[in-house]
């Protein structure tokens, strides 16, 4: 039940309480997720859902965070080839 | 699939495994408490690539498996009630009980059903005036914000025969209580990625200070863990204590404040017992009082239900990091998925079920690239 996975939010639409809801894809399984916690999302957006509910959007930008740090990685090892 | 596979990388895995080798000059212990990173980890062979002298052990964070048996017990006589339909997450569903599981109920004619999401509950609800449903709330930060709108939204449409037994855990006053234990043995720690999604990761920086231990905030994929460990390991061994963040494409600090604000409406936080640990305090959330009508073990009297766990399961010193699936007797013997003796072998997310789906079968990354081994 802990494992959020990210999809991409494809309609949005208001529920009998008032609540946002939305479709969900999942790579290609669609979900209704409640969307009233993402009240900033879009739709083409994508959004880390658990069990029904968005918790956040993803923020595409952060996602390539961890590459930067393998290059950088890269970087640092290159220095440690010994020099001849 | 988009913002997964690419965290999946092998060529890059190794990257960081070369890099976790060169930084890591001592030997360290590492708890991840998120059950699903303990799944990846062992799923991936993370555990089985990392230089000898890091030690990765496995935290209280699966949800199914700190539920305490009462609770299970509790969901159990309510489940039999024949106006009642009960609802749950899968995995509560195989979790043993003291006698018996809510599949067993199933199977001789309760109506038990599994949701995917509270709010199907309360539809269920809508759909049958008739009929009690009830949802099986337990989890941590992270289906907390689900269960609060669950009732609220029963509330707000008067929906009255929907209700909640609940047990919810909190990460932080858990990470406590093994770090003041005088058994403790962790110096650094993952923190759980989605729990920081909702509740940001500002509770874990006085932690980090009191007991001087890292933390990193770290998410669920090969790279998302390994690049967390590594950043666990610098900060070691340069001896520096803060709370970093890894995952910073779903967590800021100060986490998701719309869920935080429902979640204060409609739960407490209270003191509550965690299977195999025993009781921590202010370390879960129950109803309000405004939201009482929806407490089902008010609604159905089960208060006084009192459990008996199996001698054999040593669950409780494996959440707490103290001990490994394997050092169990009934390991893979008396114990495994198709009958299981304790939670920790019940769910994906349990420590017990992980090393015995992945550990006897394959190993999806090589090993071939630690020399330490
Ligand atoms: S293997 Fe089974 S009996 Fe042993 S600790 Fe895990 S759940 Fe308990």
């Amino acid at each position: 039940m802990c494992l959020g996975v990210p999809g991409k939010v494809i309609e949005m639409q208001s529920n009998a309480a008032g609540v946002t809801m939305g479709k969900v894809d999942f790579a290609g399984v669609v979900k209704e997720i409640c969307l009233a916690y993402v009240p900033e999302v879009k739709v083409g957006e994508f959004v880390i859902a658990h069990a029904g509910f968005a918790i956040n959007t993803l923020d595409e930008k952060e996602a390539l965070e961890v590459f930067e740090t393998l290059k950088q990685i890269d970087d640092l090892a290159e220095l440690e080839i010994p020099q001849p | 699939m988009k913002y997964i596979d690419e965290y999946r990388n092998e060529a890059d895995a190794q990257k960081f495994i070369a890099a976790i080798q060169r930084v890591a000059t001592r030997p360290w212990t590492i708890m991840e408490i998120c059950g699903g990173q303990t799944h990846t980890l062992i799923k991936f062979g993370i555990d089985r690539m990392l230089p000898e002298r890091v030690t990765l052990v496995h935290g209280p964070g699966c949800p199914v498996c700190v539920t305490p048996l009462e609770l299970i017990d509790k969901a159990i006589a309510i489940a039999r009630r024949p106006e009642v339909i009960f609802t749950s997450f899968g995995d509560m569903l195989r979790v043993p009980g003291s006698r018996d599981d809510l599949l067993s109920i199933k199977a001789r004619g309760g109506d038990v059903r599994m949701v995917y999401s509270p709010l199907d509950a309360v539809k269920l609800a809508q759909k049958n005036p008739a009929r009690q449903v009830v949802f099986f709330a337990v989890g941590f930060e992270t289906t907390a914000p689900g269960n609060a709108m669950a009732v609220w939204q029963a509330k707000q449409l008067g929906v009255q025969n929907f209700s909640i037994l609940t047990s919810h855990v909190l990460v932080p006053p858990a990470m406590e209580a093994l770090l003041g234990s005088p058994n403790n043995r962790v110096q650094g720690f993952l923190a759980a990625g989605h729990v920081c999604t909702v509740m940001g990761y500002w509770e874990y920086e006085p932690i980090a200070a009191k007991y001087r231990v890292p933390i990193v905030v770290t998410g669920f994929e090969p790279l998302d863990l390994l690049q967390g460990i590594y950043m666990t390991l610098q900060q070691l061994e340069a001896g520096r204590v803060q709370v970093e963040n890894q995952y910073t494409r779903a967590v800021r600090r100060e986490g998701n404040l719309p869920a935080q604000k429902l979640i204060a409406q409609v739960f407490e936080v209270t003191d509550r017992k965690w299977r195999g640990i025993g009781e921590i305090p202010r370390s879960g959330y129950r109803l309000r009082d405004e939201f009482a009508a929806f407490d089902a073990e008010k609604r159905f009297d089960v208060g006084a239900v009192t459990a008996q766990e199996s001698p054999l399961c040593i669950a409780g010193e494996i959440l707490q990091g103290l001990k490994r699936p394997r050092d169990c007797a009934a390991f893979a013997k008396q114990c495994a998925p198709e009958h299981p003796l304790g939670a920790p072998m019940v769910s994906s997310e349990g420590a017990c079920a992980a090393y015995y789906q992945y550990s006897v079968s394959s190993i999806q990354y090589s090993v071939e690239s630690d020399t330490e081994h």
